[in-house]
């Protein structure tokens, strides 16, 4: 307990608390908020602030008109090729924003395929990818399926006698969607949409690859990576994004809470089939939605085949060389990425276990700040976490490691274990909730201690969780970025994720390769999105929550 | 308030391989308290949401006052439903929730609030109005449910199992509240529920419901003592069943000759029998109807059976007690056992009952 406790506060409390305290210090370390007004006198960090709210506040908007109606079509009607939107609809989530930021730049870019198509019959062209527009749009598309995703199950989550009982008392329609079913639905999908708020403002690839710095992630980014590791900016920066996350977290977690209150007793509302006119409206809407958040995927998947791709409307050359370059010339990328994602996830496997266990079987002093300092990296963006590291661990040659922890890819390791701890712990703590104690407490009333308790009992049960958490830990570290771009010591020391920003930045080294690491990214978090569902079965969007 | 008279022709509604409910036919009178009665999975809940419109029926049709109402919609049919889970808008208030359907009707807006308050103190909820039904207490909830829906004046009332999620204390104070609430009120009102107790009190009728078809209906007195077959009689109440055939018919009195070689005298009073001999037929005691006497006692009843006491449950106002006789066990409810002598488990005794209390179920 001691051990875990104090794992957790070196590797998660420790570093915002320093971040927090270069921000809210001065030279001779007294408490000050000038660092603060200073920030605000800013005009340019006025703007970053308010753009990266802006940017939060459209994706979301945005998405859920992307959204709404599709979780409503798919719960609620019933129509050929249902289960096909299902699928397609959570595909945006397999493909990492920034890597989808490359390739919608190829489509819908300056010069880009449906640009170059306008220029040539119009003599015209439309701006899509240029500054903020092109950041919300890349985002919207990544992440309306959480919105959609959310919406979807707390649609599903209403009782159908609520509905039924409104329809006996005469009321149907839209007059009953406004009454009833919209305002049941509410807090779960406000509670999705809040999270989403969260991501977008957290992301730091984006708007790196589209070359768009006046968002807070940015510019944290920029300060400490080109000014220094000493400027104060970069700090109140993080704390800003740490501030706005944790308000956002407290706020979707108080309307989870609300949403509990009107769950299934029965089974969900029956679907019904749609006709005609209707019809034909609803799988227009799905068609144009799949097929637009689709575009990122077929241009990652051209340019990782084409030899040159650039101001023409499709490659003009195909050829495997961009493979080979990954695979074989310089295999780390993938190599790194196996290596540090399966350790992490291994990682946190093992302690969301002992963490849940802790908090559920035992009755030890302290178990609550666990379960907070446990939870609090949903709440820390990774350029945080990644500034925090860097103050706590340059310069300090770790015990044991023989070098600063920042200059070996332990560091990405811890980084990856932390950054995913929640979902562990929250998959096993649900897992182990389900374990009721008279399981355990039948095993030891026969005769077994407790450690042949929990290996032949416990263990066995738990397993199905804990699969699902490390599998989401695994999918989601493995396209991590905001704190991979930032911790990544050596250039072979690089992961995936990290590979695809270097070859993007760099038209010497070849953007064609770069798609192809992009593309490999996606086939792994396919494989683990598929494997969770597989662990998870139905509940398999639960997985995207929090 | 209308109240409707409901008719049911050959109802089927089918899932899959599995028929819910089966040619269904009932005639439901104006003002009735009726009843379906039926094990779990039986098809009732789904019958009386056929009647509401939530189901629409394979086959068959239902009527409202004589009229087809098939193709009319949920929101059209005007029959007040309560659900099991009593169905509470979580988002609305209890004021509001009571409301909602005046709403739906343009009702005035005084007008609204008279009534509502009206309708919160017919079911004494007066001054609950602003609270979450949340707040409220599983007997309170189930109150708000049922003021929702009769302040809408419904042509008939709805109830799906609406006590069983009341302790059972509340369940039977609730019980004669609905019951006096709906005589009062002369409401058509449909009842569900799988308490055989529950729909014996309130019942003006009943359907006893057996895989999706009606096996008997009647008066609930009908259904406990005259039960027409082997299902009604184990699910209503308790019951000694006895297969036998006819030995001897005539003089008011038939003898049988159980399988397990036991006579027994049953009155000639069931229309039902032809009162041929040799006849195959399934008789009933009810274990209340059966006293226990030592071997040498005598008492003016036909019927004498001896056997052992293989078990006894004192239950404070009556003694369950179960004889080993010919083979298989017998139940007996001794009632009232103040002062009385207890038999002891292995005892010689001798179970005893009269003819009219044996019932011929087939
Ligand atoms: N919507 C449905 N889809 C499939 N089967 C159903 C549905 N509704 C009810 N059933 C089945 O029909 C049978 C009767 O159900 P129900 O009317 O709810 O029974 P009861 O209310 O008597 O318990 C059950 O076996 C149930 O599983
Ligand atoms: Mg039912």
């Amino acid at each position: 307990m001691a051990a875990l406790l104090a794992l957790l506060v070196l590797f998660i409390l420790y570093p915002v608390v320093r971040v927090l305290w270069v921000s809210l210090s001065d030279e001779e370390g007294k408490l000050t908020l000038l660092h603060f007004a200073n920030f605000f006198r800013r005009p340019l960090f006025r703007e970053a602030l308010w753009n990266s709210l802006l940017s939060g506040v459209l994706v979301v908007l945005f998405g859920s008109l992307m959204a709404v109606p599709l979780a409503y079509f798919s719960v609620r009607y019933e129509f050929r090729g249902k289960i096909l939107l299902q699928t397609l609809a959570t595909l945006p989530l397999v493909i990492p924003p920034f890597v989808g930021a490359v390739a919608l730049q190829l489509i819908l870019g300056r010069s880009g395929m449906v640009n170059l198509l306008l220029m040539r019959w119009f003599d015209w062209s439309v701006p899509f990818m240029e500054g903020l527009t092109g950041v919300v749009l890349v985002q919207t598309l990544h992440f309306f399926p959480f919105i959609m995703l959310n919406t979807a199950v707390s649609l599903s989550n209403i009782d159908p006698s609520m509905e039924e009982m409104a329809q006996n008392m005469g009321c149907r329609g839209l007059r009953l969607f406004g009454r009833i079913t919209l305002p049941l639905m509410l807090p779960g999908y406000i509670a999705g949409s809040l999270l989403t708020f969260i991501r977008v403002i957290d992301d730091l690839g984006t708007p790196l690859m589209l070359n768009y710095k006046n968002l807070l992630a940015p510019q944290a980014y920029l300060r400490i990576t080109t000014i220094g590791i000493d400027d104060v900016d970069g700090y109140v920066i993080c704390v800003i994004l740490v501030i706005l996350s944790l308000v956002s977290l407290a706020a979707a977690r108080k309307y989870l809470g609300l949403a509990e209150y009107a769950t299934v007793q029965r089974g969900a509302v029956a679907a019904r089939p749609v006709h005609g006119r209707k019809r034909f409206l609803v799988l227009l809407f799905c068609g144009l939605v799949l097929g637009i958040s689709l575009l990122p995927h077929m241009g990652i998947f051209l340019l990782s085949f084409s030899k040159v791709w650039s101001f023409s409307i499709l490659p003009a050359t195909y050829t495997l060389d961009n493979y080979t370059e990954i695979l074989f010339r310089v295999p780390h990328f993938v190599r790194n990425t196996l290596l540090y994602t399966i350790l992490a996830a291994g990682l946190d496997v093992i302690l969301g276990a002992a963490i849940a266990f802790l908090l559920l079987r035992s009755r030890i002093w302290g178990r609550n700040l666990l379960d907070a300092i446990a939870t609090l990296p949903l709440a820390i963006p990774g350029v945080v976490l990644a500034v925090g590291y860097l103050r706590v661990f340059h310069g300090w040659d770790f015990p044991g490691a023989g070098a600063p922890l920042t200059s070996t890819w332990f560091i990405l390791v811890i980084a990856y274990t932390m950054r995913r701890l929640p979902y562990t712990v929250r998959a096993s703590y649900a897992a182990l909730q389900q374990v009721h104690v008279s399981l355990e407490e039948s095993a030891q009333n026969l005769g077994a201690n407790r450690l042949k308790t929990f290996y032949k009992v416990t263990l066995p049960l738990i397993t199905g969780g804990l699969v699902a958490g490390g599998l989401i830990a695994f999918i989601t570290s493995s396209v991590e970025l905001s704190s991979t771009i930032m911790l990544v010591p050596r250039f072979e020391l690089g992961p995936i994720s990290y590979g695809i920003y270097v070859y993007m930045q760099s038209a010497a080294l070849g953007r064609g390769a770069g798609a192809a690491l992009g593309v490999v990214a996606i086939l792994l978090v396919s494989l683990g999105t598929y494997l969770t569902h597989r662990v998870f079965g139905g509940r398999a969007g639960s997985a995207f929550r929090v | 308030m209308p109240a409707a008279e409901i008719r049911l022709e050959k109802i089927s509604k089918r899932y899959g391989d599995l028929w819910a409910v089966r040619e269904i036919t009932l005639h439901i009178k104006r003002g009735e308290f009726y009843t379906f009665l039926g094990p779990s999975g039986c098809g009732k809940s789904t019958l009386l949401r056929t009647i509401a419109g939530f189901v629409s029926p394979d086959e068959g049709t239902v009527y409202l006052d004589g009229a087809p109402v098939n193709h009319i919609p949920p929101w059209e049919r005007d029959v007040g439903m309560v659900f099991q889970n009593y169905a509470l808008w979580p988002h609305l208030s209890v004021f509001e929730n009571v409301a909602f359907g005046l709403r739906e009707r343009k009702i005035p807006r005084d007008e609204i609030q008279r009534q509502v308050q009206q309708a919160l103190e017919q079911v004494g909820l007066q001054g609950t109005e602003r609270r979450r039904p949340s707040q409220l207490s599983g007997g309170q909830q189930q109150r708000v449910a049922l003021a929702r829906t009769l302040v809408i004046q419904p042509r008939a009332l709805l109830l799906d199992e609406p006590l069983s999620n009341l302790d059972a204390k509340l369940r039977a104070e609730m019980r004669i509240e609905l019951l006096k609430l709906q005589r009062d009120l002369g409401i058509t009102t449909i009842y569900v529920t799988h308490d055989q107790e529950e729909a014996l009190a309130l019942s003006t009728r009943i359907a006893v419901m057996e895989s999706g078809r009606v096996v008997q209906e009647g008066e609930p007195r009908e259904i406990y003592e005259q039960p027409r077959e082997k299902f009604v009689a184990e699910f209503v109440g308790k019951s000694n069943l006895f297969i036998g055939t006819v030995a001897r018919a005539g003089d008011g009195i038939i003898e049988v000759k159980t399988e397990e070689g036991l006579t027994i005298r049953a009155a000639f009073s069931s229309p039902l029998l032809p009162g041929a001999a040799g006849k195959k037929v399934l008789l009933n005691i009810r274990p209340e109807a059966i006293d226990l006497l030592a071997p040498g006692e005598e008492a003016a009843r036909l019927n004498r059976i001896a056997g052992k006491v293989a078990a006894l449950a004192y239950q404070g106002s009556f003694v369950e007690y179960e004889i080993e006789a010919g083979g298989r066990p017998i139940k007996a409810n001794v009632i009232n056992p103040k002062g009385k002598r207890l038999f002891q488990r292995g005892e010689e005794v001798a179970a005893v009952f009269d003819p009219k209390d044996v019932a011929l179920v087939s």
